[in-house]
């Protein structure tokens, strides 16, 4: 600091000005990310808190977690306020004859709970996970191992691609014409499998052609070198490998799979269902042939299609908080599993 | 290009190692002792380029052959060549000429390369052991062929490991994974997977170029040991290496091979000016 001219004394200019500004930018643009992050999160977090808890024991409202939408009836009692759902206004009724003719304003589905949304989710969930992620899996090897890159390769490539680009709806409307119009499958869980599984699979087929990539070369060549096939080779010293990869990539499947509406919106999704899927079935093939209630479609169907009130909003942030919970929860059992296989296989 | 400074091998020769000029004993001119691969006028390529011009020459049973050349010479691809590795290459073939070995054209129709790879084993450039325990990379090779007693596997295991000189630094711990050897230790690792699936040739792609001097020595003399039982074909940047190691060598250029005669002659009186320039480091 003695000698203030020195070579490398700094000096205002408007490269250094430029420089802050871009680098305040920068900083900006992701913290204004991570905001409307927070503000959608914390807002389903909070609003959805106080429909999925309760400040009495047990703490967690178990009729929202384990019980079918009912209406919501709303009536004056003895100069109070009383909120009941269809079942428990009945048994009110019979014990207090008096009740029987007293004015209530009813609002559907805002009592009771989501249990049949929560189980329809996870039943497409799975079962278009399993379909896709065979399907991903078979074709990615395919592509990968088998197939020597030329035009027809290519363009296999490109549809791929292409097909990832394709808006949910239209598979939804494709799903409609293919599976529930020509193969009759009616509005049926089947129908809802195998439309989510064509949806996701560009992404189960990318992400694990990337996994399969990712195997070095030497371990293949080792392999052939000591007399396995190619079959053996894949089975044993590559697959076992990629399967973490394709892991992760399927936990960005699940996520969208439970997340979209439009799918599933003609193809699978009820509105409302009074039985759970395994109840009330004549034959057993009956099960993939009905539809069934989902989160992201009961989101839709209390937002949007029935008139709006306060009673409303508790059901709306409640699923959806349920909603992300499930979604959150996946992910993070595909993380510990994920990590479990990579520990094992590391090179 | 690749190094060819001579000082190093007089410090790193094996005590176990012959002598590195005075060859092995037995090795007249080659080729003399019984044929064990015989290749006939290859040409190879790869696409439209060709990669091997008409090569010639005979590789002896329990011998060790080395391949010497400058990179690109197309060694490693005719090593390759012996267990149809080039085959995963799209695009590649024998244009022309015969690989035989005991006899059989090993590009006939009705050969097996599942059967031909089991009979000629092949240690790579970089060592490969998959990611998983000791144990598991010895014996996957017995495995693929549907031996599961476990008393066999057991025996295989000790065997092979002996027999690649590793077994005393291993022994205690051949469940724990095979990644976390050292560099030289997981090419002998590499070395004993193959010779545990009792191979009649073992192919050696520069097994030694990722290693330290330590290590390298460590597995010339494993190659040493070895060439009592396994006709040995080693593919080496390093002349000293080819000096030390083998009983023959070939020398090779620009796809061509240009002198094929035992390692005393090619490195003390080589017949062709071009080995001369090669083996005296006057280029490559």
């Amino acid at each position: 600091m003695a000698d203030p001219t020195h070579h490398f004394q700094a000096r205002p200019s408007a490269l250094r000005r430029s420089e802050s500004a871009i680098f305040w930018l920068f900083r900006g643009a992701t913290y204004l990310v991570l905001l409307c992050g927070a503000v959608v999160f914390l807002n389903i977090f909070i609003k959805g808190l106080s429909t999925v808890f309760q400040t009495k024991a047990p703490f967690v409202n178990t009729t929202f977690l384990t019980e079918a939408p009912e209406s919501l009836y709303v009536f004056e009692w003895q100069g109070k306020k009383m909120e009941m759902g269809d079942k428990e206004f009945r048994v009110f009724k019979e014990r207090n004859p008096a009740a029987a003719n007293v004015k209530s304003e009813s609002y559907v589905y805002c009592a009771g709970g989501i249990f049949p949304c929560i189980v329809g989710t996870v039943l497409l969930v799975i079962g278009s996970m399993t379909i896709a992620l065979t399907l991903g899996v078979c074709a990615a090897v395919y592509l990968n191992e088998y197939a020597r890159d030329g035009t027809f390769i290519r363009f296999v490539r490109l549809a791929i691609l292409n097909l990832a680009g394709v808006p949910s709806i239209v598979f939804g409307l494709f799903g409609y014409g293919m599976f529930v119009i020509f193969f009759g499958w009616n509005t049926s869980l089947l129908a809802g499998w195998f439309t989510l599984a064509f949806m996701v699979l560009p992404v189960v087929i990318t992400a694990s052609e990337e996994s399969l990539k990712a195997v070095p070369k030497g371990f293949r060549e080792g392999s052939l070198a000591l007399g396995a096939t190619k079959w053996q080779t894949i089975r044993k010293n590559v697959l076992p490998y990629a399967l973490p990869g394709i892991l992760t990539s399927s936990i960005l499947g699940i996520a969208r799979v439970a997340g979209e509406t439009a799918p599933i919106m003609f193809t699978a999704a009820s509105v409302l269902r009074t039985q759970l899927p395994w109840q009330g079935l004549t034959r057993w093939t009956d099960f993939f042939f009905q539809g069934v209630m989902a989160l992201p479609y009961h989101i839709y169907v209390v937002s949007a299609k029935i008139p709006q009130n306060e009673y409303t909003e508790r059901v709306q942030y409640g699923t959806a908080f349920v909603f992300l919970f499930i979604v959150a929860l996946t992910a993070a059992a595909s993380i510990v599993l994920r990590t479990r296989l990579r520990n094992r296989y590391k090179w | 290009m690749e190094s060819t400074a001579p000082a190093p091998a007089i410090t790193l020769r094996p005590l176990s190692a012959p002598a590195a000029i005075p060859a092995a004993p037995g090795s007249a001119v080659a080729p003399a002792g019984e044929t064990l691969i015989d290749i006939d006028h290859v040409d190879f390529f790869y696409g439209a380029v060709q990669a091997l011009h008409d090569i010639s020459l005979h590789i002896e049973h329990k011998k060790v052959t080395a391949f010497i050349g400058p990179s690109g010479c197309g060694k490693s691809t005719l090593l390759r060549c012996f267990n149809r590795m080039n085959d995963l290459i799209d695009g590649t073939r024998v244009a022309s000429g015969t690989i035989k070995i005991r006899g059989i054209d090993i590009h006939r129709p009705d050969v097996d390369v599942i059967e031909l790879r089991k009979r000629v084993g092949m240690v790579f450039q970089k060592s490969n052991p998959f990611p998983k325990s000791i144990y598991e990379n010895i014996t996957y090779g017995l495995k693929l062929q549907g031996v599961n007693n476990a008393a066999r596997l057991d025996e295989v295991v000790e065997k092979s490991l002996r027999g690649a000189a590793l077994w005393n630094e291993v022994k205690d711990r051949l469940h724990t994974s095979g990644l976390g050897l050292s560099g030289g230790q997981q090419q002998r690792l590499c070395i004993a997977r193959a010779i545990a699936v009792e191979p009649e040739i073992i192919l050696m792609d520069e097994p030694c170029s990722a290693l330290d001097p330590v290590a390298t020595a460590k597995v010339e003399e494993l190659i040493q040991s070895l060439r009592e039982r396994y006709t040995i074909v080693i593919v080496t940047h390093n002349m000293q290496q080819a000096a030390r190691c083998s009983d023959s060598t070939a020398f090779f250029y620009m796809g061509k091979l240009i002198e094929y005669a035992p390692t005393r002659d090619i490195f003390m009186n080589p017949a062709s000016p071009q080995t001369e320039a090669y083996v005296s480091g006057r280029f490559g």
